[in-house]
């Protein structure tokens, strides 16, 4: 068909032949009239993957936290029961655990944030353009160091005699959850400062500019306007930290002294123990933990900031 | 932006939820481990390949140093190629041997009877291996590679857990586990243990010099009586406890920073210390120990190829190569020809190895003989270490 | 922004502070790395490039580097192909269960990665029956990987508005013409950047790769795992470390600069 071909004159020469009705053509034609044919070839895809990998495979490891486990051969009985979700909801030493791994999480989520967010003002209001850049590579370029050899020098600088000694005249913390919840906060200050770097940005300056015109000092100005606009990517950057933390076991092994979080109580039923059941059942905290977060923070547009 | 009906969604959505429980419904079952567990006749031919899970160190073939390698010269003597995976404690073992994708493991006590248990792992018809007669005696058909007379394996090596301790922190040695235990305190903080529920046994051992009215007389039979005492022995324990180790690096910078003092050893760390304030000594109490198995898979794929490697790495050579890189006393006399440090392990030394309870997985059925009671089983144990933990 | 003199002063001194405490880690990892004391005791006892050298020819490590690349070049092509179609589905159309679709890109990220490994692991291996391997490892980047893809493509589509692609449309343009004309190079850069922190995810993941890796695979983080435990070997890892985060400016500068084009243009 052919449309309207434009502004010039249109002689006999410039007229373009109407394209040709191929099969391509044609479901491009019925594509466009149709918007939940579009909507379905679209999420079709993706959402069978995220279904079919990743629902399924959480659900069946749900399932496997009402079965139980039999000491001698290691195998999985399929007897229904709900004595490990029992254990672990009223157990002291998960309530313990539990606590305690929510504790760190929380405590290494208000560092990241508190760290962030004047950097992440000072790259994105206040540095040039060419320093911006040079900010940004600069915090990214952490991340590419391994996970495990920033933590190991975490606990070389942690030592007795180590850097932190040195620095603090002999009062480096040493290993325990202090350390913990330190070297935590350092592995996951990237993935704080990015979404609240990004979400600074999107502040328009002149909102700003037009706030100190009216005679909002600087310290009103960031209380009144910034902070609300910001709240959902601090929001979102507290996600990670959060989450990274709450199910973390390897951090807490070098650093951690001789504590366990959550995660390694996971961690040793799956491959200690061998037991499964009772590893899901501790697993389902984590998860009940940040369903409700996510649920809560919903509202507040955290999860569009990601 | 485009306004969806509901309709479609909701087909969606009701074919997911359908599908999620069709899924789930066809079993999280673990695949079944009884296979095949009666020993091999002969060895045939070379199957071509060996796929190997075992301690980080035992199997070498260059890639990471060079120098140490006594895989290639299998590769070439038997035309079996292998592929190998390290593990890093027991428990990640026993995981993985139930994916049935190795042919041999080698396996320490904690793990070798729960394979067994499990029908994970085969008998070993040792006749068909020549270099096992060599082997020491004190290390053959004992309770943890070997069930009612029957063999499942070779032993590797052996080694004992000792007592480390910071020479300019103890003026005078120590002879005893207490400086662990009841004196831990005056060390607090700086104390360490081995970080698994097998470490049990050691406060059983401790218990048994200490406490003989609890009647124990094999620390991996434990009745619920005699492992309360010991999990509060521990307990006690865990308020001096810097930190808990389980990768012997971890130890190695411990020592030597000074963060810990005193603790639980392997032979290797203390040969690893480069401060050179560090020493052991085997305690008055005995102490607790590991000889590692060699174990064929049940559903091995290359059993044929499996039996060549458990003959070589017995092989006076090759068994020197391998237990002097990990740092344990070699399998035979044979071996230490290759080798000049066995009298530091106290190679060949049986009353030395007579003082060591060798790791053995505690089972329902009391290993000391006794029927009237039933025993704590490895479950229970880490159950009880998750608790002294805390 | 006007902000006062010493407001921008101190917004500037603890910026240097922070980056200062970023880096001095990796600064004792890279003296590390020149520590003639393999068990990494610090202060180090010497210097020697011995470790450097080996580094370059450990077998071992460089084939964990390759399978690492491999993994996540494979991870973030899928990532970039689905959390495209996400964004688009999300961002272009207002159904019932969009907010479920949402949290459900997110979930794999969101979840603790060890109740993500352990749920994929008890997957893969009961109810698929697949053996472990690299492409069980390249199945569960992929799903966490979506998330950042999305993130950053849906953000563009934000900005970018319809009126363009409705354009081409009236002038006859179909469909795939209308994406591959108009729509994808405006994505360009948000996927770039989208991908660039997906192939960092996938390439430094530990947790979930223990989980879904089989008999002899073995990725950078399970070889740096496996090699921290070994006595020599130590140091090695550090030179790795090293290497990798100074290879490493040349994307994110890629990324800095393409991001920055699409600022100054607008």
């Amino acid at each position: 068909m052919v449309g309207d071909q434009g502004l010039v004159s249109v002689t006999e020469r410039d007229v373009v032949a109407p394209p040709r009705a191929t099969a391509a053509r044609r479901i491009s034609t019925f594509l466009s009239s149709h918007a939940r044919a579009r909507l379905a070839l679209l999420l079709s895809a993706p959402l069978a993957w995220l279904v079919l990998v990743y629902i399924v495979a959480l659900a069946a490891l749900l399932i496997t936290a009402l079965w139980t486990v039999d000491s001698f051969t290691g195998e999985i009985t399929q007897t229904w029961n709900l004595d490990n979700i029992i254990e672990v909801v009223t157990g002291s030493l998960y309530q313990a655990v539990t606590l305690r791994t929510i504790g760190v999480a929380l405590l290494v989520t208000v560092v990241d944030i508190v760290i962030a967010l004047p950097i992440a003002f000072f790259m994105a209001k206040v540095a040039s353009p060419r320093l911006q850049r040079i900010l940004v590579i600069a915090v990214l370029m952490p991340l590419w160091a391994s996970y495990l050899v920033k933590a190991y020098a975490w606990r070389s600088v942690l030592a007795e005699g180590g850097l932190a000694d040195s620095v603090s005249g002999g009062n480096s913390p040493g290993y325990g959850l202090p350390a913990t919840i330190v070297t935590l906060a350092y592995l996951w200050l990237p993935y704080v400062i990015l979404p609240i770097y990004a979400g600074l940005e999107r502040v328009p300056n002149s909102l700003l500019e037009a706030s100190s015109d009216l005679g909002a000092s600087t310290g009103r100005t960031l209380r009144l306007i910034v902070l609300p606009m910001l709240w959902p990517a601090i929001i979102a950057g507290s996600i990670f930290s959060f989450s990274l933390s709450l199910g973390d076991y390897i951090t807490v092994n070098i650093v951690g002294g001789a504590n366990q979080l959550l995660g390694n109580l996971v961690y040793t039923n799956v491959g200690a123990a061998n037991n499964l059941p009772l590893a899901a059942a501790i697993a389902l905290i984590p998860i009940a933990i940040m369903v409700v977060y996510l649920g809560v923070v919903r509202r507040t547009g955290a999860l569009e900031n990601l | 932006m485009h306004r969806i009906t509901a309709r479609q969604p909701a087909l969606l959505a009701g074919l997911a939820i359908a599908s999620v429980a069709l899924l789930t419904a066809c079993g999280t079952s673990s695949p079944s481990g009884g296979g095949e567990t009666s020993a091999a006749t002969e060895i045939g031919e070379g199957e071509g390949s060996v796929s190997i899970l075992a301690w980080p160190g035992y199997v070498e073939d260059g890639t990471n140093d060079p120098e140490v390698d006594w895989v290639s010269d299998f590769e070439t003597q038997t035309g079996c190629t292998v592929t190998s995976k390290t593990y890093g404690t027991s428990d990640e073992a026993f995981s993985l041997m139930k994916t049935g994708d190795y042919d041999v493991v080698a396996a320490s006590g904690d793990l070798s009877l729960r394979l067994v248990a499990a029908g994970d792992v085969a008998a070993v018809n040792t006749d068909l291996l020549e270099n096992y007669d060599a082997i020491y005696d004190f290390l053959k058909m004992q309770s943890w590679n070997s069930v009612d007379g029957v063999s499942y394996g070779i032993p590797h090596g052996y080694g004992a857990n000792l007592l480390m301790y910071n020479t300019d922190e103890f003026e005078t040695a120590p002879t005893s586990w207490d400086v662990v235990f009841d004196k831990a305190s005056e060390n607090k903080g700086k104390v360490t243990a081995y970080d698994s529920p097998i470490y049990i046994a050691d406060a059983a051992v401790y218990l048994m010099a200490h406490e003989p009215d609890l009647g124990i007389t094999n620390p991996y039979a434990l009745d619920e009586t005699q492992l309360a005492a010991a999990v509060d022995l521990l307990k006690a324990q865990r308020e001096n406890i810097g930190e808990y180790w389980s990768d012997y690096l971890k130890e190695v910078s411990a020592f030597e920073t000074g963060d810990s003092v005193v603790g639980t050893t392997w032979q290797v760390i203390q040969n690893s210390v480069t401060t050179g304030n560090t020493e052991v000594v085997l305690p008055e109490e005995g102490t607790t120990g590991w000889s590692d198995t060699w174990m064929v898979a049940s559903e091995a794929k290359s059993p044929n190829c499996a039996y060549e490697w458990l003959d070589y790495i017995a092989s006076p050579e090759a068994n020197a190569a391998a237990t002097a890189y990990f740092g344990e006393a070699p399998s035979s006399d044979a071996a230490c020809e290759f080798r000049d440090d066995c009298e530091s392990y106290h190679a060949g030394d049986e009353d030395y190895a007579s003082q060591i309870w060798y790791w053995s997985t505690p089972i329902a059925e009391c290993l000391d003989g006794r029927t009237d009671v039933e025993c704590t089983d490895y479950s229970a144990w880490t159950t009880a270490w998750s608790e002294i933990k805390g | 922004m006007k902000l006062s003199r010493p407001a921008r002063v101190t917004l500037g001194t603890i910026t240097i502070v922070v980056l200062a405490v970023i880096y001095l880690p990796l600064l004792v990892v890279f003296i590390n790395s020149f520590s003639t004391s393999a068990n990494l005791t610090w202060p180090p006892p010497g210097f020697t490039l011995e470790w450097w050298g080996k580094a370059f020819r450990n077998q071992g490590a460089l084939n964990a580097l390759g399978t690492s690349v491999q993994i996540a070049l494979a991870s973030t092509a899928v990532a970039l192909v689905l959390g495209t179609l996400i964004s688009l589905a999300l961002q272009r159309f207002r159904f019932f269960g969009r907010d479920f679709v949402n949290l459900l890109v997110i979930l794999p990220i969101a979840l603790p990665g060890i109740v993500t490994g352990i749920a994929l692991n008890n997957f893969f291996r009961t109810i698929m029956d697949v053996r472990l391997g690299i492409l069980t490892i390249i199945v569960a980047h992929a799903t966490f990987c979506i998330v950042t893809v999305f993130n950053n493509v849906i953000a563009r589509l934000r900005r970018m508005g319809t009126s363009l692609e409705e354009a081409s449309a009236d002038l006859g343009a179909g469909v795939w013409t209308t994406f591959r004309l108009v729509t994808f190079p405006q994505l360009r850069s948000a996927l770039f950047a989208g991908g660039l922190l997906a192939f960092a995810l996938s390439f430094d993941e530990i947790i979930v790769t223990t989980f879904t890796a089989g008999a002899g695979v073995s990725t950078l983080p399970i070889w740096i795992l496996d090699n921290l435990f070994r006595p020599n070997q130590a140091p090695i890892v550090n030179v790795i470390a090293v290497v990798l985060v100074l290879v490493s400016i040349i994307p994110i500068y890629i990324a800095q600069r393409i991001g920055g084009q699409e600022h100054v243009a607008k």
